[in-house]
């Protein structure tokens, strides 16, 4: 037995679709509070990493552990299923697309998952979606549907409804991509406000301005393995690695 | 066109049209039901579930309806299944029905969005909390039309069980003609009476669609 001494600990993850490897390998350590972003190219596998962390694409190989749990292990299939709902409580996700429930309010989107996970009443659930809404600046907008809402807003939504379950790990998958420029910034305080409270967050992303304002640390993937990790500063300003440097010029390029 | 004799007949033609709304609604909800369960069988995880599923799709839908009814109805007593014409109609039609409703509430399920099933899992949602209360009330909504065209069809293939003798819209004008000799009279009448009842039919599900879809 090892021990497992860091909040959240990648080991030797690895994942193929059939004859491709996705990812080769990867080792990573989160510590609780800490914002670890990633960054890459099209195709590196940074969706892929971020989504075998509460096992939405389960790996080939390696483990996922955290807060000393390890979310991948192998179980028969009602026990496994049971484990990982537990898990998945524990860890908030947020899409590119948002993945708002279009047949439900706003207020039904962030109150439905604790209504039937947690042992609270119904009111219990609407007060607590009232509250995640009143701190992503949604509040008057409770009784809205989906379609009535700007992207940016979704996203803001989108996020409430993962911090509705408390989870003790937020992982953001290009939370603004799909974002009109001008709504990219709501969103961005919103991760801004979580990091000042000191959300353990991981961050995959494109805007090395945001990368370099709220993470603790960088990670630069490639062709499904880490090329470089480190403090912003360093990873996205001096990096030590060609391909790095390479990937933030043409970044730069394709950006201005 | 005799008139007169169409204004005489029509009270029992008319009865004979209540007969074809019973057989249509006890088949359709048959037909939903066997759907339904056809569905969740051919999107089990098991591949053997999914197999039973695919073979019933294929069995009632690649084979003539007519057939299926001869077979229940003449063929039942034979392997021990004794029905009257009107529960073998039913019971027909509607296994019938659930095939078609079947791959209609499949392409339904699979239409949704990935990223719902995903949103919902992520949140620590069941398989089962997953499929109704996120996938299940948005395909619902996307269901009403497409299984109002099945009801569409449903609703003329209730014709085919004048061949076991249920005395229904269709059968009721094949025995008037026996007695008037007048097939053009007699048929043009149960047609309008279908017309009428399929057009009602599709304002109801044109109705239901508008109040249910989402915005
Ligand atoms: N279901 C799948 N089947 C086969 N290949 C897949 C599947 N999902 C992802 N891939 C492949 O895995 C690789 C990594 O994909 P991934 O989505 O993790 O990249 P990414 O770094 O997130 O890219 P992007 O910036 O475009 O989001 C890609 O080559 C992709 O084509
Ligand atoms: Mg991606």
């Amino acid at each position: 037995m090892t021990e497992h001494t860091h909040f959240v600990e990648i080991r030797h993850a690895q994942k193929s679709y059939g004859a491709l490897e996705v990812l080769k390998d990867i080792s990573l350590n989160v510590e609780r509070g800490q914002i670890v972003g990633i960054i890459g190219s099209s195709g590196s596998g940074k969706s892929t990493l971020l989504r075998a962390i509460n096992d939405l694409d389960p790996l080939t190989g390696g483990e996922v552990w955290l807060d000393g749990i390890q979310v991948n292990k192998s179980l028969p299939h009602r026990q496994y299923e049971k484990h990982i709902n537990a898990m998945r409580q524990q860890i908030g996700m947020v899409f590119q697309h948002f993945n708002l429930f279009p047949h439900m309010t706003v207020r039904e989107n962030v109150a439905m998952a604790p209504k039937l996970l947690k042992e609270i009443s119904k009111e219990e659930a609407n007060q607590l979606a009232a509250e995640q809404l009143d701190h992503v600046g949604m509040l008057e907008r409770i009784d809205y549907y989906p379609s009535q809402l700007s992207g940016g807003q979704k996203q803001r939504v989108a996020i409430a409804r993962a911090l509705a379950m408390k989870p003790k790990l937020m992982l953001f998958d290009e939370a603004t991509s799909a974002l009109d420029p001008e709504l990219v910034e709501e969103v961005n305080q919103v991760m801004k406000k979580l990091a000042e409270e000191h959300m353990t967050m991981i961050i995959v992303t494109h805007e090395m301005d945001f990368a370099a304002s709220v993470c603790d640390r960088v990670l630069f993937m490639d062709k499904g393995v880490v090329v470089e990790e480190g403090p912003p500063e360093v990873v996205l300003e001096n990096p030590s690695q060609k391909r790095t440097r390479e990937f933030l010029r043409k970044h730069i390029e394709g950006a201005s | 066109m005799d008139i007169e004799l169409m204004l005489k007949v029509y009270p029992f033609f008319l009865k004979a049209a209540w007969i074809t709304i019973l057989l249509s609604v006890l088949t359709a909800g048959l037909g939903l039901i066997c759907g339904i369960l056809g569905a969740s069988a051919r999107l089990s995880r098991f591949s053997i579930v999914r197999f039973l599923g695919a073979a019933y799709v294929s069995v009632f839908r690649g084979t003539p309806a007519l057939i299926q009814l001869f077979i229940l109805y003449f063929g039942g007593p034979q392997i021990g299944i004794q029905l009257d014409a009107f529960e073998a109609g039913v019971i027909g039609l509607g296994i019938n029905a659930g095939a078609y409703m079947t791959e209609t509430i499949r392409g339904g399920i699979i239409s949704i969005d990935r990223g719902q099933r995903e949103a919902a899992r992520t949140l620590g949602l069941s398989r089962w909390q997953t499929t109704y209360k996120v996938i299940l009330p948005q395909a619902a909504r996307l269901l009403v039309r497409p299984l109002g065209v099945n009801l569409n069809m449903l609703i003329k293939a209730t014709a085919l069980v004048a061949a076991i003798s249920v005395i229904e819209l269709t059968y009721t004008a094949q025995r008037y003609i026996g007695s008037t000799y007048k097939p053009f009279e007699m048929f043009l009448l149960a047609g309008v009476l279908y017309m009428i009842i399929i057009y009602a039919t599709g304002r109801g599900v044109a109705w239901l669609d508008r109040k249910v879809r989402i915005n």
